[in-house]
Parts: C-alpha cells; structure tokens; sequence
C-alpha cells in the first residue's frame, strides 16, 4: 500500500493546484502511472476515491482519469533507445523499482552496451498532467 | 498545464511529527560523517529520545553498515515505515539496492530522494539525523529547498584539505541562511601529537571562538577501536569516539538556545 503515499501527494498537489489557480471546484484530474514504477492501478484508484472523500469541498467530486504511459529509455553510452519489455528483471528487483524507480539504474542495463547510464525518457512514475476545475 | 510532480507536496507533511532534524554533513569524503550520523543517532535513542536516521548518501550509503542492519526492510503501510535498528528508525537506500551500486546522475539523486521523502511514513520523532553525501551537490541542494528547517551539523578532520573546503563550504551556506549547530573535528590527534600528524593543521579554524555557521562545537579523538565496533550498535555506544561525541552533545544540545525553533529541549540530558 505504499501506493497510498503517492495517492496522497496527488490529492495535496491538486488542492494546492486549485487554491493558487483559484478554482472552487475540481472536476477533473489526469495522473500519469509510469511502467516503470508498476503501481497497481485498484490500490491507486481505490486510494484517491478515499482520501477525496475528506473533508476538502473543492475535490470530492473531483474525477481521477489514470493514464497509462510506457516506459522507455535511451543509453547516455551508446545512444540505443530502448522500452521496458525488452529489459531482465527479477520479481524482487522489480519491487525495489516499484518503491524507488530510480534503482532502475543498479538492476537494469543497455540491451545493447550493458551500460547503467540510461536517460528514462518516459513513464517513471506518477504525475499530474492536467486538473479541470471551475473558478 | 506542464507536468505536476505531486510528491513534494507531501514531503513537509510526512516530517510534521519529527521535533529536530539535523544534517550531518562535510564535504569531503572519509572524514566520518556517516558513523558520526549513526552514533548520534544511536546516543539520542540511547538516552530516550525517539531518533530517526535518514541516509541520503545513495552512492556511499553506509548507515545500516554501521548500525548492523541486517535482514531487516521498511514496511509498507500507506507508505514505508522504517525499521527499527537498535532503537532507531532507520531509512536508506539500502534496503533497496541489495548488495549493487546505485550509479545515479544528479537528476535521478533529486527524484530519488523525492520519492524517498514523499513516501517514507516517520511518525513521531523527537529528532531525525540525515547522513549526507560528502559536498554541496544535488542532495544538499535538495536538503535546502525540501527541508529548510533541518539544521547542520558539519564534520571535518584536522587536514588542510578538509579545513579549506570545510570554510568555502560553511560560507556559503551562511550565504544561503542555512541554518548550522557547528562543526565537530574528527580524529583529533592526542594533544601534543597534532604537529606530527600528517597534514594536521590543528583544531578546526585554530580554535578560535567564531561565530554563526563555523563555530567549533568540540573534538573527537581519533579511536583506533571504532573500526570493530561498527555493525554493533551496543559496542559502538561504549567506544571512545562515542564517548566523545556524547560529551559535545550533552553539553552543547543541553542549552536549549542551541536547539532554537524545535520543540525539543534536551536540558534533561
């Protein structure tokens, strides 16, 4: 459940968000889930439904739409551009990325130099990608 | 609307329940930042104090060497609740590494410790010591902007070298309003010993009483029996650098004026 944590940061990033933009209510929200980090969707989902149900006016009715983005990569090295699917991972390996993504870097390497210095380009983990709300 | 990184809203939130943080820090490397880190932690939890002990040096993280943290792993609880190691709450980046290195670029540091901060679930702490990575680089930067209540707390060795950058540092930092508790000198040579050690340039800044940022807030003899003590908390609280790094702490931190903004007061020390 350390998905908690991160559904948390998205509820607080999101009325701070709605309080500097001055919007009264908030209708909508899209939070990117990276690959990378592998967060489990119904924990996420069930999280958000929950932690908006507090006692904040201007997000309880708000929508959480999640997008899904894919991880990719490209080797500071030798330039190969790679995707997740073609990297060797073990389960255990795999739940130490999911906490920290950035450990991506001592489980994983270049599919063609076997280097660990990769850019991750795309799909690390959560993000906020819009918020719609009324002023 | 660009991307929205939501976890560092969080970040002051999960440290809500912690009284003081302290940031052990120096600026170069082996000069005894983490096992001074690791005592202090272990000291404060020894006199009763709720102590957390956060290791942010991700590419030298050695915390959990020097309190012996074996087959132990943060629990997931809406978040990650740190283990207890010998009455600390330890958090590092260990836990997730095994036994590989973590070749992190300056970017990946400042997401990492994000995510570290954003998802670790202290609780309730009478201090959090942090164990820096040696330099002003992307994790005392990101210290500064994430934490600026965490006060200083530098370390350095008799060396020229570690003097010089020791003062360039803390210069900064004043210039920065960071605020600092002091400098401890480590491996203080015996008295009368300090003109035949190699590179000794004596006590940190000759002793003299300066102020603010700089101050030299006491000594720890170089102990020749720390080494073995190290991955055995029990043992690492009876040695003489543990002793010495006791004294500076009861008598500096029993003035609560020293410990001002946080609600802890260590007068009963």
């Amino acid at each position: 459940m350390h998905e908690w944590a991160l559904a948390e940061s998205v509820i607080k990033a999101a009325r701070e968000h709605a309080a500097g933009a001055k919007l009264r209510v908030l209708s909508e929200v899209g939070v990117v889930l990276g690959e990378l980090q592998a967060i489990d969707r119904k924990i996420f989902s069930f999280a958000l439904a929950e932690l908006a149900k507090g006692p904040f006016r201007e997000i309880g009715r708000c929508r959480f739409r999640l997008i899904k983005a894919p991880a990719a990569f490209k080797c500071r090295a030798c330039a190969k551009e790679f995707t997740l699917k073609v990297l060797k991972r073990t389960g255990r390996e795999g739940e130490y990325i999911h906490f920290i993504p950035e450990l991506a870097h001592a489980f994983l390497k270049c599919p063609k130099c076997k280097s660990p210095d990769f850019e991750i380009t795309a799909g690390r983990g959560v993000s906020i990608k819009y918020i719609k709300g009324e002023q | 609307m660009k991307a929205l990184d939501p976890r560092p809203s969080v970040i002051s939130a999960r440290l809500s329940g912690i009284g003081g943080i302290i940031a052990v820090t120096g600026w170069k490397g082996g000069i005894g930042k983490s096992v001074t880190a690791s005592t202090l932690a272990l000291l404060l939890a020894d006199r009763g104090f709720k102590t957390g002990l956060l290791d942010l040096d991700f590419a030298g993280a050695s915390a959990h060497v020097a309190l012996g943290a074996d087959g132990v792993f943060p629990k997931e609880e809406k978040g990650l609740e740190p283990p207890e190691v010998a009455g600390v709450r330890l958090m590092s980046v260990s836990f997730f590494s095994g036994k590989k290195a973590v070749p992190l670029r300056g970017a990946n540091v400042s997401d990492a410790i994000i995510e570290l901060l954003a998802i670790t679930q202290w609780g309730k702490l009478d201090f959090l010591i942090i164990d820096m990575p040696p330099g002003i680089n992307d994790a005392a930067l990101d210290l500064i902007r994430l934490i600026p209540r965490a006060k200083v707390l530098a370390v350095t060795t008799p060396s020229v070298m570690a003097h010089s950058v020791l003062e360039r540092s803390l210069a900064l930092y004043k210039r920065l309003k960071v605020p600092a508790l002091g400098v401890i000198e480590n491996m203080t040579p015996p008295p009368g010993q300090a003109a035949k050690a190699p590179g000794a340039a004596g006590p940190a800044f000759g002793g003299r009483p300066g102020g603010g940022a700089g101050r030299l807030i006491g000594s720890i003899r170089f102990d020749p029996g720390l080494e073995e003590a190290l991955g055995r908390p029990d043992k690492l609280l009876k040695t003489a650098f543990a002793r010495d790094l006791g004294k500076i702490m009861e008598r500096y931190f029993k003035k609560p004026d020293n410990y001002s903004g946080s609600r802890i007061k260590l007068s009963g020390i």
